[in-house]
């Protein structure tokens, strides 16, 4: 198995599990597919300049092969573009909850019975 | 160097300066924030004038950020459809904000003027970049800087729209990234002037590898533009957002159409060998579907806001049927009709907001309400942006319509254009007709009307709108030729390609 199979497979299966996540209709399993998502597309970026081992990403004399520098860099943007966006979705779909008492991205409103456990530990925290 | 020489970052850099202004002096002086505000627009709407007067002649200017030399730095390209771009979004955006100030609706939240220029940053930048990712990054600044504004005012059915809007829109962002990370891979530049001049030379074994990543670029611009079956998520968002926002937010659907005009021919273009105009195929089906049920949802709609959101997705879908025939003759039909359909739709959103003011409880929905103040006056600004949007002479969409009807003529398939386009203005008129008479003709007779309202000022900015559709109809020999040298200059990538990189394209 190569380093390149690891790594591959790893975005597979990040992705896959991101998009089951996703799809699902409460927005905190979406927000956790999201970030699978992302996750595998910051690995994805990072691969696009191939995968190397042990070289330099700077000019240095005696040097004869590197390492792409500038996806390293891709990766960085995107890593802060999408936390800042993750903490985003995650305030959003609170406040959305706390709002309209649903948590569906769909928006239908289906309130949350004790089934979830939402309504016992809201009980639970309020009773001492 | 000279002022003359910055002129292309400045719409980039005023509203970059005036957002962080807006953020320091509005809690103590609120009037100090929003004349940063106004001037700021008025500055980049005198800047944007300025570089479409020097594109006029078919100049390309590229400005090498921190001079570093392109493909190596990140490019801004001004050419004259990037000057247009940037005219209208500075004119819209003084309009919205105009409207937002004199309706009060900034006064909802601290930081509506500091985000509503991030965003005309974000816009301005999205449309003068030359460098991909740089191009992803300004995609990211206005819509992070939209999902504040939609969420202006708050309330539940904001927030449950955001929470889909917002999803949507990572999901795309996501895809966006993973084209990068293929092109980038393929080609080993960003820069989209050198990455089209080096498509042609990919091996054959990595033709599917660029398909997809050709595709999945296509596919994240039609998620912007919402165009079928990705338009899911603008109907919901667009009506339950402030209305001021709304009306801006109808350049937004516009940027993911700049960039398929910019990226496919310039990236996917005719030299790009075996994946020349890959995406052609696609896009025009989906085109037309789009122009079908956006018209189909105006005439449907229940409110007047959720039939101006319908109508942005039934002009998207007209404009993309000429877009999507990449010739010259239908890309400057198109071009004319985008800036049309977005002053038109915006005029469209702000009509309904005055509408809803007056109504009081009735709001906006086309159900027969009370009798409400100024309501001649209203109907005639209604039925004037129903004109605009459905495309019926004398304002300047009936030109546009017809300028792409002719220009399908020449296609193989023109009938189906004829059909969907002559078909869908149809329906937008019986839709207008049936929402119009019901809100400002029939009064429901127990209906209680609100208080006339202390002053008639919210009908400059929806007036305003449509006298520049006015003017556009009177000038449009000269817009259209405009649009028509614009569109020649996009499909000339070669000539770009020289700006941008000081050296013959291949």
């Amino acid at each position: 198995m190569t380093y390149e199979f690891l790594v591959a497979s790893a975005i597979g299966v990040l992705v896959a599990g991101g998009i089951y996540l996703a799809l699902r209709a409460r927005t905190f399993q979406v927000v956790l597919g999201l970030t699978l998502i992302s996750h595998a597309v910051n690995l994805f970026l990072f691969a696009s300049g191939r995968l190397v081992l042990a070289r330099p990403p700077i000019l240095a004399k005696g040097v004869n092969h590197y390492t792409d520098p500038l996806p390293q860099a891709l990766v960085l943007t995107a890593i802060v573009i999408t936390f800042g966006m993750t903490a985003l979705v995650v305030i959003l779909a609170l406040r959305s909850f706390l709002e309209t008492g649903s948590d569906h991205v769909d928006g239908a409103i289906v309130p949350c019975d004790g089934q979830d456990g939402m309504a016992e530990s809201a009980g639970e925290g309020e009773a001492p | 160097m000279t002022l003359a020489d910055h002129l292309t970052i400045l719409p980039i850099a005023i509203p970059a300066l005036a957002a962080p202004a807006c953020v320091l002096v509005m809690r103590r002086r609120r009037r100090l924030g929003m004349a940063i505000s106004a001037l700021s627009c008025l500055l980049m709407l005198a800047a944007a004038l300025a570089l479409l007067a020097r594109a006029m002649d078919g100049t390309i200017t590229a400005y090498a950020l921190g001079d570093w030399p392109a493909p190596f730095g990140i490019v801004l390209v001004a050419d004259r459809l990037a000057a247009i771009m940037l005219v209208l979004t500075a004119t819209l955006g003084l309009i919205a904000l105009a409207h937002a100030i004199i309706t009060r609706a900034d006064r909802k939240g601290w930081h509506f003027h500091a985000l509503f220029q991030f965003q005309l940053m974000g816009l301005n930048g999205a449309f003068l970049t030359g460098d991909l990712f740089n191009l992803f990054v300004f995609f990211e600044v206005l819509l992070i800087a939209s999902y504040g504004l939609m969420l202006h005012g708050q309330g539940p059915a904001r927030l449950k729209a955001g929470v889909q809007y917002v999803v949507a829109n990572l999901v795309g962002s996501a895809l966006f990234l993973i084209a990068l990370g293929l092109l980038y891979a393929l080609t080993g530049t960003l820069n989209m002037a050198d990455m089209g001049a080096r498509v042609a030379a990919i091996a054959p074994a990595d033709q599917g590898l660029l398909r997809i990543a050709a595709l999945l670029l296509v596919s994240v611009f039609a998620l912007k533009a919402a165009l079928a079956p990705l338009h899911l998520w603008l109907v919901r968002t667009y009506a339950v957002a402030t209305p001021a926002v709304a009306a801006l937010f109808a350049i937004m659907t516009k940027v993911g159409v700049y960039a398929l005009i910019r990226v496919v021919p310039q990236v996917f273009g005719e030299s790009a060998g075996a994946a020349a105009f890959v995406p052609a195929p696609w896009l025009w089906p989906a085109a037309l579907v789009s122009a079908v049920i956006g018209f189909a949802g105006v005439f449907v709609a229940r409110a007047l806001a959720e039939q101006a959101a319908f109508a942005v997705i039934g002009s998207t879908g007209t404009l993309l049927i000429a877009v999507s025939g990449w010739q010259v003759a239908s890309l400057g039909a198109g071009l004319f009709y985008l800036v049309h359909s977005t002053l038109a739709a915006a005029a469209l959103f702000l009509v309904a907001d005055v509408a809803a003011r007056r109504r009081g409880a009735f709001a906006d929905s086309a159900a027969p309400g009370p009798a409400f103040a100024d309501r001649a006056g209203v109907g005639l600004a209604f039925l004037l942006a129903g004109i605009g949007v459905a495309g019926l002479p004398p304002l300047s969409g009936f030109l546009g319509k017809l300028m792409i009807l002719k220009a399908a003529a020449a296609q193989p398939q023109w009938g189906w254009a004829w059909g969907v386009i002559l078909g869908t203005t149809l329906i937008a008129v019986i839709g207008f007709a049936r929402v119009g008479s019901a809100v400002f003709w029939k009064t429901a007779p127990e209906a209680e009307g609100p208080p006339a309202p202390a002053s008639r000022a919210d009908l400059i900015t929806p007036a305003l709108a449509l006298a520049l559709l006015g003017a556009l109809a009177a000038g449009a020999g000269w817009a259209s030729a405009l649009a028509e040298d614009a569109a020649r200059q996009v499909l000339d990538p070669a000539a770009s390609a020289r700006a941008v990189l000081g050296r013959g394209a291949p």
